[in-house]
């Protein structure tokens, strides 16, 4: 049992230490003049690998894998749990940016649809 | 009547009900939380102006509290390595840095909100701050919480080690999820509301 934990001990280390990083990087990235919808990619990538890191060895995610009667896709009940919890998370955020993006209902025109195009004075100008 | 299952596993679900507890109520959180960034996204995308959190919010201050509470994360995952280890003393010395780390979190909360309130900036200010103060107020609100708990577990609550090691532990395990989760919707308030 010792033996394990001096083993999770070292992985605490490392992974403090990649968020020490993390925190730094996310930090320089917002510096540079980068356009709104790469910063906002960059910023959320480096959250969630920060976030990962976090749930997977301060919170074990990764070792709660154990097999279970309640588990029938081979998962642990935990890992189960946040699967759904994640769905209904996604369904949340994505609500507000298919609302934004749904166009349907609104009546579009080209531009001067009706205008004479420029082809068509030049070929008046010819008569 | 005794509560079954808070030291040994329960055989169909693979844990102590004490840990399934937990994550169930942290399965909550994420949905309460989800559900104030989803608004935020929302807002966001409606509004017709939205400022760039760094020219309204202290940025060095943010950066700070992130290394201060990712460090209070590191400091509670020792705390339960202790116990593991046999060693309330070691324990007691990280929960109580857990703890000052979490206090010090709060100061620096305390001098960034004093100085929005001094320049004018209140939630009612713009739809920005709005949706800053109440997810910020709202993550300060769990900080409490969990100072509130390991505090008990630090002092009183630790008489439990004479009797219940296992209980203990399983109980410090409990308390540290809900911290690390804490951290973690920090890690995502961070750049969202002070960098992009």
């Amino acid at each position: 049992m010792s033996d394990d934990v001096h083993h999770h001990i070292q992985i605490y280390k490392k992974v403090a230490m990649a968020l020490g990083v993390l925190t730094v990087v996310t930090v320089a990235v917002s510096y540079i003049d980068l356009t709104v919808p790469l910063a906002v990619t960059l910023a959320l990538i480096i959250a969630a690998t920060k976030g990962s890191l976090v749930v997977s060895f301060f919170m074990h995610l990764i070792e709660e894998k154990k097999v279970v009667p309640l588990s029938k896709w081979g998962v642990g009940t935990i890992l189960a749990t946040l699967v759904v919890t994640v769905v209904f998370f996604l369904v949340l955020i994505f609500i507000p940016i298919f609302g934004h993006a749904d166009r349907v209902g609104e009546y579009f025109t080209l531009p001067n649809a009706n205008a004479p195009t420029a082809t068509q004075g030049a070929t008046h100008d010819a008569h | 009547m005794e509560i079954p299952y808070i030291a040994d596993e329960r055989p169909d679900t693979g844990l102590t009900n004490v840990k399934l507890g937990i994550w169930l109520f942290l399965a909550s959180e994420v949905m309460l939380f989800g559900a104030l960034f989803s608004s935020y996204v929302l807002l966001r995308l409606m509004a017709p102006e939205w400022p760039v959190g760094a020219d309204v919010l202290n940025v060095p201050m943010g950066t700070f509290n992130t290394a201060v509470l990712i460090g209070s994360s590191v400091t509670m995952v020792f705390a339960y390595a202790s116990l593991k280890m046999d060693d309330l003393a070691g324990f007691k010395k990280f929960m109580a840095m857990t703890i000052g780390l979490s206090l010090v979190f709060m100061v620096v909360k305390g001098f960034e909100y004093s100085h929005e309130f001094d320049i004018g900036n209140f939630p009612s200010t713009s739809t920005y701050l709005a949706i800053y103060f109440t997810m910020t107020g709202l993550h300060a609100l769990h900080i409490i919480g969990g100072v509130i708990v390991n505090a008990y577990f630090l002092g009183p609550g630790s008489k439990m080690w004479e009797t219940n090691k296992t209980q203990f532990t399983n109980r410090i395990e409990a308390a540290g999820l809900y911290w690390h989760f804490v951290d973690l919707v920090w890690i995502f308030l961070f750049p969202v509301l002070y960098l992009l």
